[in-house]
C-alpha cells in the first residue's frame, strides 16, 4: 500500500519533470519571457510567441467567472439557506448530473445553440457579421461546465457556518437576507472564494468544450465577440502532428507546463483555504 | 423597515431565478442535444461499425466507437481501482495525518486539477520515448492517470468517515490492520467506495482530450490491446466537423449515445449506492 500510494507522489514529479525537460529546448534558444510577451506564432519560421494563446486563455477563463459567479453562489445561497427541502431535492440531483456531463457535450451543444445565438444576436443588435465562435460563446459553455463545482462546493461551505451565528442574527432583529448577507457570508467567504479558484482551474484547462467553441484564431481578443485561442486548444489541435519542425513540440509542451503551473498553484492555494476550513471538498 | 424588506424581496426573487437559470440551462442542454440528435438515431447507429463510405452519409453505425469507450473506460476504471483503494485505505488507515499522508493528498490534489488534455500531452510524451503507437493500451493508460485522482479523493471522503469504534471493535477481536481494513472498512465505506468507482467510470467515458493523441481513431473494434481504438467523444468530435449534413446529424446521434451512458453510470450509482447502505453498520 505504501507503494501505491507513493504513485501519487511519483507521478507529479514525473509529470512536472517530463514537461520541464521537454520544454527546455526552446527555453536554451528562448528567454521565457520573449515566449510569453510576443505575439506571433508561425511555428515554420521558428516564432512561437504564446502571448495571443495566454491572454486567450485568461480572457476566456475571466468571463466564465463573471458570467458563472453570481448566478452559482445566489444558488449555492438559495440551497443552502433558503430552498424548501422538495426544491433542493430537485436543484441537487440536477447539478449533479450536469458535473457528470461530458465536456463534448456541452462543446455540441455550444455549436448547436450558443453560437447561433451571438451570431443572430450580433446582426441584429449590433449589426456585425460574425461567425458566433468567440470568446463569448467559449465562457457561456464553460460558464455552465464550471456551475457544479462553484454551487456544490459553495453550498457545503455556507451550510458549514455554524446554526448559532444565525440565531444570534436573527434574535438581533436582522432579516433573513440581512443574516445572510452580513453574517453568513462574511463567515463563509474565504470557502466561496476557494470554490472561485478551483472553478478557475477547471475553465483554465477545459479543452474540448472550448475548442468546440471559441474560434481557435491566434490574435489577442480584443473584445468578447472576437474569437481567441486558449493554450488548452491549442495544444489539441496542434500537438502530436508536426514534430519535425524544431522547437515545436517543445514550445508546445511549454505551454502545456504554463497551465499545469498556473492551475496547481491555484488548485493548491484553494486547498489550503478548504483545509483550513474543513470543509470536505472534491 | 420597508427598505429592509423590499431588499429581502429582491435577494430572494434573484435567488430564485439563478437557481432556474442553472435547472434551464441543464434542461437547454439536454433538450437541444435530444432534438437535433433523435431523428439520426437508429438500431444500426448501435449495432454497425461504419461501413464504407459511412463518412459521406452512408450506412453503417458507431458500434465501434461505443464497444471502444467501454473497453477504454472500463480498462482504465480497473487500473485506477487497483490505485485508489489501496491508496485511501493507506492514507486513512495506516498513515492517517503522518507527513507522508499529507505529501499524497498534496499531490492528488494538484493531479486532480491538471487538465486532461495536459495528461494526454505527458502520455505522448512518454509513447514518443518508448517509440509506441496509440493504442488501447496507451489509452487505457492515459484515461488511468487522469481518473485515478478523481477516483481516489472520493475514496479517501468514503473511508474517512468510517466510525473508530468500529475498526475499535476489530482490534479488540484481535483483527489486524490489513483485516480491518479490508474487511471492516471497505464494507461499511463500500457505498461510498462504489459511488467513487461509477464517477471514475463517468469520467474516463467522457473525456476526450487525453486520448485525442495516445488512442488513435479506428472504424473497427479493436481485438487486442496494441490495436487503435475509437471512442465516443471523439466520435461526436469528428463527425461534427463533417461537411456532410446526415454526418452532422449523427454526431448529434452520437452525442445521445454518450449522454445515455454516463447517465446510465449515475443512475446505477445511485441505485446500487442505496442497495448497499443495508450492509452498513450507522
Amino acid at each position: 500500500m505504501w507503494i501505491v500510494s507513493a504513485f501519487s507522489i511519483a507521478l507529479t514529479l514525473i509529470i512536472a519533470s517530463d514537461l520541464i525537460m521537454k520544454s527546455a529546448p526552446i527555453l536554451t534558444t528562448q528567454a521565457a519571457i520573449e515566449l510569453l510577451t510576443t505575439s506571433v506564432w508561425n511555428p515554420p519560421r521558428g516564432e512561437f510567441g504564446l502571448y495571443p494563446f495566454i491572454v486567450g486563455t485568461f480572457v476566456v477563463t475571466g468571463l466564465t467567472l463573471l458570467l458563472a459567479c453570481p448566478v452559482c453562489i445566489l444558488t449555492a445561497v438559495y440551497l443552502a439557506e433558503y430552498a424548501p427541502r422538495r426544491v433542493r431535492g430537485i436543484v441537487k440531483p440536477a447539478v449533479d448530473v450536469l458535473a457528470g456531463i461530458p465536456s463534448v457535450i456541452f462543446g455540441l451543444w455550444g455549436v448547436l445553440f450558443v453560437v447561433p445565438l451571438i451570431r443572430t444576436y450580433a446582426a441584429l443588435l449590433l449589426g456585425i457579421d460574425i461567425t458566433g465562435y468567440s470568446v463569448l460563446a467559449g465562457a457561456v459553455v464553460l460558464a455552465i461546465m464550471v456551475s457544479p463545482i462553484l454551487i456544490s462546493i459553495s453550498e457545503e461551505v455556507i451550510r458549514a457556518v455554524p446554526l448559532q451565528l444565525r440565531e444570534a442574527s436573527v434574535a438581533l432583529g436582522a432579516t433573513n437576507w440581512q443574516t445572510t448577507k452580513h453574517v453568513v457570508l462574511r463567515k463563509s467567504l474565504p470557502g466561496v472564494f476557494a470554490a472561485v479558484v478551483l472553478a478557475f482551474g477547471r475553465a483554465f484547462g477545459e479543452t474540448m468544450a472550448v475548442l468546440m467553441v471559441v474560434g481557435n484564431v491566434p490574435q489577442v481578443p480584443h473584445s468578447i465577440l472576437d474569437p481567441a485561442y486558449p493554450i488548452p486548444a491549442l495544444i489539441a489541435n496542434e500537438y502530436g502532428e508536426m514534430l519535425s519542425i524544431p522547437y515545436y513540440e517543445s514550445a508546445l509542451l511549454f505551454s502545456a507546463l504554463i497551465l499545469l503551473v498556473v492551475i496547481s498553484v491555484f488548485n493548491i492555494i484553494a486547498r489550503i483555504i478548504l483545509g483550513k476550513l474543513e470543509v470536505r471538498s472534491f | 423597515m420597508k427598505r429592509r424588506e423590499l431588499e429581502e424581496r429582491v435577494a430572494r426573487f434573484l435567488m430564485l431565478l439563478s437557481a432556474l437559470l442553472v435547472l434551464g440551462s441543464l434542461f437547454a442542454l439536454l433538450a437541444i442535444v435530444v432534438v437535433k440528435g433523435v431523428s439520426a438515431l437508429s438500431i444500426s447507429m448501435i449495432t454497425q461499425t461504419p461501413a464504407g463510405g459511412y463518412y459521406f452519409g452512408k450506412g453503417g453505425g458507431i458500434l465501434n466507437a461505443i464497444i471502444g469507450s467501454i473497453y477504454l473506460a472500463g480498462g482504465a476504471t480497473v487500473l485506477a481501482f487497483l490505485i485508489s483503494l489501496p491508496t485511501a485505505l493507506y492514507l486513512n488507515e495506516y498513515a492517517a495525518n503522518s507527513r507522508i499522508a499529507n505529501a499524497v493528498r498534496l499531490c492528488l490534489d494538484v493531479l486532480w486539477g491538471i487538465p486532461s488534455i495536459v495528461y494526454g500531452a505527458f502520455a505522448f510524451t512518454i509513447m514518443l520515448y518508448l517509440s509506441a503507437r496509440a493504442s488501447l493500451l496507451w489509452g487505457i493508460i492515459t484515461v488511468t492517470l487522469f481518473v485515478f485522482p478523481i477516483m481516489t479523493r472520493a475514496m479517501d471522503e468514503a473511508v474517512k468517515i468510517v466510525p473508530q469504534r468500529l475498526k475499535e471493535g476489530a482490534f479488540a477481536l484481535g483483527s489486524t490492520r490489513l483485516e480491518t481494513a479490508t474487511r471492516v472498512v471497505v464494507r461499511q465505506a463500500m457505498p461510498g467506495i462504489l459511488t467513487a468507482i461509477l464517477l471514475g467510470f463517468g469520467r474516463g467515458i467522457g473525456d476526450a482530450a487525453s486520448v485525442l493523441f495516445t488512442a488513435g481513431y479506428t472504424d473497427s473494434i479493436p481485438r487486442s490491446l496494441f490495436e487503435p481504438v475509437a471512442t465516443l467523444p471523439l466520435a461526436v468530435f469528428f463527425q461534427l466537423t463533417s461537411p456532410v449534413p446526415q454526418v452532422q446529424q449523427r454526431a448529434y446521434a452520437s452525442a445521445i449515445i454518450l449522454l445515455v451512458l454516463v447517465l446510465l453510470a449515475s443512475l446505477a450509482s445511485r441505485i446500487s449506492t442505496r442497495k448497499l447502505f443495508r450492509y452498513v453498520v450507522s
